[in-house]
């Protein structure tokens, strides 16, 4: 059987794209998240758009049936934005279930059956407990095989991390630059759920040691901090606290349309010229090696392919740090480490801001928030915002190609999207 | 022995009288632990039953501190952590398990690669409770 290179059958574009505010939102439900992101995309539009345009809307959710009670979200998104009666359409994988919202807004466009879209996600998981939250990611498993000997995201990437430590001899210390990093970035978004660097977190705890009169912490700096179980406790060893991305809500947008008709909106279009999507068997015990992520590799391949470009080239990458061992593995899979240097590259700033490599500028999942649904198209939000350069303290010099890379759960689901701004 | 279909709810059964059953391929040869019906390397979907010995070793692990509600009630937390893994058989096909036998004081003890045995605790009275695989470090 003869391979046919994939590609689009015409091109599409990017002419905005906006989240809402990211956080611990307990008196707002999902439509309310939804609606503050429709608003923004809206505002992202150069020279406008009419709603009313929108021909089609995609929306990924992980599991608003658990964290509210509401099954079938994708047409009451589409009625509190005004859009019904067009065709609203919910896709879930996971984590990555508006990274595949934008993927199937692509690919309505590029068919030709639409010309103007709005691919969105969206998540509302803080009203339940921690414990009810656990659970429900942990569904995103393997129900049957893993969360029955004890599994919980945490500690499935714990797994990865253990094979990654022995195998490479990554180190906690490594990871903990990475949540550094992250919480820098993440300090100059607005919209972010954290928006402070673990400095000055640590530094507000002095205060508030000194205020109340306890005993005042001896930490110098933010590897003291975190290397302090009181400050950053196990979760699942060798995962601590801040290894991890929060439990978020919030909601992101963007609008998709034909590449010939991009110019009506925008003088300024970010060209969609790659996609990949690859899965993988749901158990880690399913998979020959975790060191690495097979649907990672295999959907940055088909990107890469696709855009005519090579890893090399991509020029800042928002990448899926649901943990930090995961933004390690991540960079490695999209080719921009070997594999086993993604944690000395982290340590030795490659992946900074101001590094070879830019990698979350947004503050990625684990400072921006994790609002599972929502953040595949939370991405495209600093992407363009990166692209655009409206990213304010945030920006990096001039970017011309850009990656997003979105995963479901433990990596059964990846999908990996190149925009290019010409 | 009665004829089983390859599914979790025969996996758990066998797994009650104390043997650790996945599929063999009977085209291919293809091991599948847990078992499935359908084989992934041919495409074929002839299996018959195939019981491993219980041998493996220690691929990954985590200690768990923030458990699940099912594990929170079994008594498990932050002060009375628990540990599973991915077991690498020694006919080849991984399975994650609860891990038995480590100093869960300290993680960096266990090391990857130990060799590890497959156990049976008794099952528990809760009507329909699935027993987790389990395998204490030797
Ligand atoms: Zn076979």
């Amino acid at each position: 059987m003869v391979r046919r290179a994939k590609k689009l059958t015409r091109g599409v574009a990017v002419i905005g794209a906006g989240m809402s505010h990211f956080g611990a939102f307990k008196e707002k439900d999902s439509r309310d998240l939804f609606v503050e992101a429709f608003q923004a995309v809206l505002g992202t539009v150069q020279k406008g758009i009419d709603p009313r345009e929108i021909e089609a809307i995609y929306v990924g959710n992980l599991s608003s049936d658990c964290f509210e009670g509401q099954a079938h979200v994708a047409p009451i998104m589409a009625e509190w934005v005004g859009l019904n009666p067009r065709p609203a359409t919910r896709t879930e994988d996971a984590c990555a279930s508006s990274g595949v919202a934008l993927r199937e807004g692509i690919i309505a466009v590029a068919s030709g059956l639409y010309d103007i879209v709005l691919v969105g996600g969206v998540e509302s998981m803080n009203k339940l407990t921690t414990a009810r939250v656990t659970d429900i990611l942990a569904a995103a498993a393997d129900a049957i095989y893993e969360v029955s000997v004890g599994a919980t995201f945490p500690s499935l990437y714990a797994q990865i991390a253990t094979v990654h430590m022995d195998k490479y001899g990554t180190t906690e210390e490594q990871l903990m630059k990475v949540a550094i990093k992250n919480h820098d970035n993440g300090a100059l978004n607005p919209k972010a759920h954290f928006t402070s660097s673990i400095r000055d977190l640590m530094n507000s705890r002095i205060a508030r040691a000194k205020q109340k009169g306890q005993p005042i912490p001896s930490w110098t700096d933010e590897m003291e901090f975190l290397k302090d179980p009181s400050a950053n406790p196990i979760v699942a060893w060798p995962i601590k606290l801040f290894d991890c991305s929060p439990i978020t809500d919030g909601a992101a947008c963007a609008i998709l349309v034909a590449e010939d008709i991009a110019r009506n909106f925008t003088d300024e279009p970010i060209h969609v010229i790659g996609t990949g999507q690859a899965s993988d068997a749901q158990a880690l015990h399913g998979r020959k090696d975790i060191t690495s992520l097979t649907a990672s590799k295999l959907a940055a391949e088909q990107a890469y392919e696709m855009a005519g470009v090579t890893p090399k080239d991509i020029q800042l990458a928002e990448v899926h740090d649901c943990f930090t061992i995961a933004e390690v593995v991540a960079t490695e899979d999209l080719g921009f480490f070997k594999p086993g240097e993604g944690s000395r590259a982290a340590e030795e700033g490659k992946t900074a801001r101001d590094g070879e490599k830019p990698i979350n500028t947004s503050g990625g999942l684990k400072s921006k928030g994790h609002p599972v649904g929502a953040t595949g198209v939370g991405q495209l939000v600093e992407v363009w915002e990166q692209m655009s350069g409206h990213a304010g303290q945030r920006q990096v010099a001039r970017v011309n190609l850009a990656l997003a890379h979105n995963v479901g759960a433990s990596g059964s689901t990846v999908v990996v999207h190149i925009f290019e701004r010409r | 022995m009665e004829v089983k279909e390859f599914t979790a709810a025969s996996f758990y059964r066998f797994l009650d009288r104390k043997k650790l059953m996945g599929s063999k391929c009977k085209k291919c040869g293809a091991l599948f632990l847990p078992p499935r019906p359908f084989c992934g390397q041919c495409l074929e979907n002839e299996m018959e039953w195939f019981q491993f010995s219980g041998r493996g070793k220690l691929i990954s692990y985590s200690v768990v501190r923030v458990g699940t509600t099912m594990y929170e009630e079994k008594g498990y937390g932050r002060d009375t952590p628990y540990c599973w893994g991915l077991v690498q058989l020694d006919e080849g096909p991984r399975i994650s398990a609860l891990l038995l036998g480590a100093d869960l004081s300290r993680p960096d003890s266990i090391t990857i690669g130990q060799s590890l045995e497959a156990i049976f605790p008794d099952k528990r009275e809760e009507e329909g409770e699935r027993n987790p695989v389990t395998f204490r470090l030797e």
